[in-house]
Formats: structure tokens, sequence, C-alpha cells
């Protein structure tokens, strides 16, 4: 599935939702329905810092993709960096770097994205894309 | 004939009744919704809203009187620098406070931290290996000042432990008293856990040692009137958005003792008398402290507020708000897996929670989807985190126009959030 088509999914999915409790009920649903994150990755290197919940995200370049394993101890939280997860986890760097993740403002989540929630999908998609950036320059040595 | 003069008198006298649907309709923003809902402000302790009368005088300041002040002799000038004198005269009777010397205009409490620290600092109060205390409950506005200046001059901080009921030790703050000692900063009012602190007694310990104190009163000044010549307290600090003032602007009181021998902590225009590039000599207290243009319209705007709070009888507000701790206190405790974080004798409206298995984060986010604003975080009170080892908590903080009802839709709030987490 391309980024794009994994986007799609998620909008038609949140389409159902007929207000806030429905969202965020899904939302919660997504939290915990992540992979957990292997114990070893649950490190400092990891961790993005902020103030509201601890949050970490773990890549590996596997095949020429990039592989995303996160977690954080708030469950809302969770279920954010689940989506980003399912949007880009196992694309390549190119793809990841090319393709906005517009299903945000489409299903209404964007106020997760300003910068004084700290720990927001604003910093783990900074970090997302970050990571993207360093495979890339492996990739192209 | 004397008797009617008597009666005009009480009239005159008597506060304004504190009927909560008139006080409801002074503050404007009380009536707009979030999210589709009736807003239901419990997030006060970060910053409470303004009632019309303060809104008003700002409009009214840029509208008709904007000059700059303590400069020109024109009209508008003068007649600036008349309202922004007059403010800094309500502050000064509000507190109490000797003279309007001694009532130093800032842009915040932390500022005002910053400026005794730093001038403090400058003028050799300190000798190296002398000790400061501070308080577990302090916010970071009391403690980073410190630290940096304790960095700067090689100063011991020390810090009064407190109970599990977020109290302080008092014994302990006494046994922390040595011939080091040279100053106590301690807050007045907790935010994170709504301690009041016993301020009187820790002064008159302190100054039996001839140490001063500083209290940090920006969660006192929203709920009581305070005196600062019958607490005897050397400085206090607040600002004025937590009291119903414009942001921006803050207040340092300081004894003129102290005062008149520190030397400012910022320079530049309107705290000089004469200029050379040789030398400068500084104008007197309180324009000594007070370099460049300040917030004319900041300093206004509190005076609005002091008028405003104090229309009405502070008992009535204090009884009010009283009754709104006691029954969100009584409704949380029949919460299950909730948890009241600081419950301490003597209380302000302030109640953090945190709930078994669920993140403050998620209760605040949901508990937002129905137009209740919380605070959910450390409260930058890190420290005081780690003393309860919790990293986050949930804070909802009262004020004298939230009502009982605010309470309920708060309580069911929290149901549902346990309910979408269950």
């Amino acid at each position: 599935m391309t980024i794009q088509q994994n986007q799609d999914e998620i909008i038609e999915e949140f389409e159902s939702c007929l207000d806030w409790e429905d969202k965020y009920a899904l939302v919660i649903k997504y939290g915990r329905e992540l992979e957990p994150l292997p114990e070893q990755h649950r490190i400092e290197k990891n961790k993005l810092s902020g103030c509201q919940s601890q949050v970490w995200i773990n890549a590996e370049f596997v095949d020429g993709k990039v592989k995303l394993q996160a977690d954080s101890d708030a469950t809302i939280v969770k279920g954010l960096i689940s989506l980003l997860v399912k949007v880009y986890s196992n694309q390549t760097p190119e793809d990841i770097l090319s393709t906005p993740p517009h299903f945000i403002k489409k299903i209404g989540i964007d106020n997760h994205l300003s910068p004084t929630r700290k720990n927001g999908l604003g910093s783990m998609l900074k970090q997302i894309q970050m990571y993207a950036v360093a495979f890339k320059a492996m990739g192209t040595k | 004939m004397s008797e009617n003069l008597a009666v005009v008198e009480e009239i005159y006298d008597s506060k304004r009744i504190f009927n909560l649907n008139e006080i409801r309709k002074d503050f404007p923003i009380l009536s707009r919704e979030v999210n589709g809902k009736p807003l239901v402000y419990l997030d006060n302790a970060a910053s409470s809203q303004k009632p019309q009368s303060v809104i008003d005088a700002v409009t009214h300041f840029y509208t008709h009187e904007n000059a700059n002040i303590h400069r020109g002799l024109h009209f508008l000038s003068e007649y600036a620098t008349e309202s922004y004198e007059s403010a800094r005269l309500k502050v000064k009777e509000h507190i109490n406070a000797m003279s309007v010397s001694e009532i130093i205009f800032v842009r915040s409490a932390t500022e005002a931290i910053n400026l005794v620290s730093n001038s403090l600092g400058d003028m050799n109060f300190f000798d190296e290996g002398d000790e400061i205390i501070i308080s577990t409950m302090e916010h970071h506005a009391n403690i980073v000042p410190w630290q940096m200046l304790a960095k700067k001059k090689n100063l011991l901080l020390k810090i009064v432990p407190i109970n599990d009921k977020g109290e302080i030790i008092f014994e302990e703050f006494e046994k922390l008293i040595s011939e080091k000692t040279k100053l106590v900063s301690i807050v007045h009012v907790s935010n994170a856990l709504g301690t009041i602190n016993p301020v009187r007694e820790i002064i008159k310990t302190a100054h039996s040692f001839n140490i001063p104190v500083l209290l940090d009163g920006a969660q006192a000044m929203p709920h009581f009137k305070v005196d600062v010549q019958s607490l005897d307290c050397d400085f206090y600090v607040f600002s004025g958005h937590k009291m119903y003032g414009p942001t921006g602007i803050g207040i340092l009181y300081g004894k003129t003792f102290y005062l008149d021998k520190m030397p400012p902590y910022q320079g530049g225009g309107d705290m000089i008398r004469e200029v050379t590039f040789e030398k400068t000599t500084y104008d007197d207290l309180p324009h000594k402290f007070e370099a460049g243009t300040p917030n004319i319209a900041g300093g206004i705007g509190l005076g609005a507020a002091i008028d405003y709070f104090n229309q009405f009888d502070e008992i009535d507000m204090l009884n009010h708000e009283n009754e709104i701790l006691k029954y969100v206190t009584e409704k949380m405790s029949e919460i299950e897996g909730l948890r009241i974080i600081g419950t301490a004798e003597n209380k302000s409206a302030v109640v953090s929670f945190v709930i078994d298995d669920i993140h403050p984060y998620d209760i605040g986010t949901i508990i937002d989807t129905d137009g209740i604003a919380i605070r959910t975080g450390h409260h930058c009170t890190q420290p005081l985190n780690k003393f309860f080892g919790l990293p986050a908590t949930a804070r909802a903080s009262f004020a004298f126009y939230n009502t009982l009802e605010e309470v309920d839709k708060l309580i069911k709030g929290i149901y549902k959030v346990k309910r979408m987490f269950s």
C-alpha cells in the first residue's frame, strides 16, 4: 500500500465518526492496537522531549524502507502515533518526505498539531521526517 | 439630618452583593462556546479571565489617552502618566504597602523574582557559601533564578521538605536555617497543590534570625487580600493576569529598606537622573527599577482589576470558593481510582488529581471536547511532581466566578473519561 492509500483508508474510517467522542474512541482504539515497542527500543535516544507525555519512536532501515515502531504512556498520544506509523511505516524515505500527512486535517485532529501540544503530532511527524532524511542520506552514499 | 447622612454613607461603604449570575455577566468570555458547548473555564491558576471593566480600561487608554509617560509635558503624556501612577497607587492601597515607591511595575512575577535575584547578586548581598531557602513546592519561577544566582555566586539552595498532604514541614524549615542563610523565598499559595503556606510564621521565624523573606504571591492575590505590612514580608511578587488583570504586567513589592540599597536591574530610559558618557546617576524609587517604556495599558488594566475585586466583600468571594473546593473534593472522592494530589488543611480552590491507568493528557483531551478547560502536565513544578512520583497531573483551578454546576460538568466529564478508557 502506498502512503496515499494508507491515508485514504484512515480518512474513510473516520468519516463514520459523528462527534468528538466517536473520533477519540477510534484514536484510542488505534492506540490499543499499536504493536508494542520492544523493550530495547524504549531508550533515551528514541524519546521525544516534552512536558505532556512520553513518546518513543524507533526507526530502522530495512531493504530500502523505513520501519517505524513507537509508544507513548498516554493512550490518545499512542493512538496518534499509531496513525502515523500506519501511514508512514515500511515506506521509502523519498516517499515519506514527498507525501504530506493531509489526513490529519481531513479527519479533524489537526488541533493536536499545535506547538503548545508538546509531544503532539507535530513533533512526532518531524521526528519521522528526520529519520527519513537520515536514511535517505545513508541510501545514496 | 445627621441620621440621613449616616444612611447615605453606609450605602456608599457597602460592598456589591455577591450575585453569581450578575458576576458572570461581567466576564464576556464566560458566555462563549467551545466545541459547541458552553465554556467551563477551570484553568484559572494558569490565567484568570478578565471582567469587561478591565478590557474597557485597556481599550480606553489606547483610544483616548495613549502617549508615553514620565516624558512629555503635553496634555496626553501628563494624562497617561496620571493614569499609570494612579494604578500604582491602587496597587499600593490594595496590598497596604507603606508607600508607592515600594511598588515596582514589572512584566510578571517571574521578572520580579529575577529582578531581586540579579540585583541582590550585584550588590554583594551574598558571600560565597551563603544559603537561600526555598521549598519543595516552588514554581520553576522561584527555583531557576536562585539556581542561576547560586551557580554564579557559589551559593547553596536549601529545600524545605513537605509532607504527603503537600504541607511544609515547619520544624524542618527551622532546622534548615543556619548562620549562612541570607534569604528565604517561599510560595504563598501553591499553584499545583493549592496549599496556603504558613507564611506569617515563616516570616516571624526568619526575621528572628534577621533573614529577609520573599513571598511568591501569584496564586494568593486572585483569592484573597494580602497586607504586606501586616505580614511583614520583605518582598512580595505577583502577576496581573492571574488576578483578573491583563497579561504582561506584574508587581514587585519591596521594603524601602532593601529597594533603596539595591542597584538597578536594567539600564535605559526613564530610570536615570543624569547621564554622561562617564557616569550615570539613577532616579529615585520606584523608577530606578523601571527602565524603558513600561506596559502602560497593562498597569492601568491592573488598576481596573483591583477596583473590580474590591467591589465585593472578600469574605463573600472566599466563602464561595471554599464551597466549590469542598464540593469538588467530595465529588472527586467518590470516583473510584481517582486520587487528589495536595490535601492540605489550609487550601485554596485548586484540585490536582490523577486517575489510575489514565494519563492526564488523555483526561484533558477528552474533557476539552465538552468545552471544559483544565490544565494537564507538570505545572512548572517538576521537583514537586518528582516528590509525588508523578510526571504529570490534571488540575482544575477555580475562581470566584465558577459555579457548582460547572463542578458537576467536570465530574460528569471525568466519568466519561473513565468510561472511554475502561
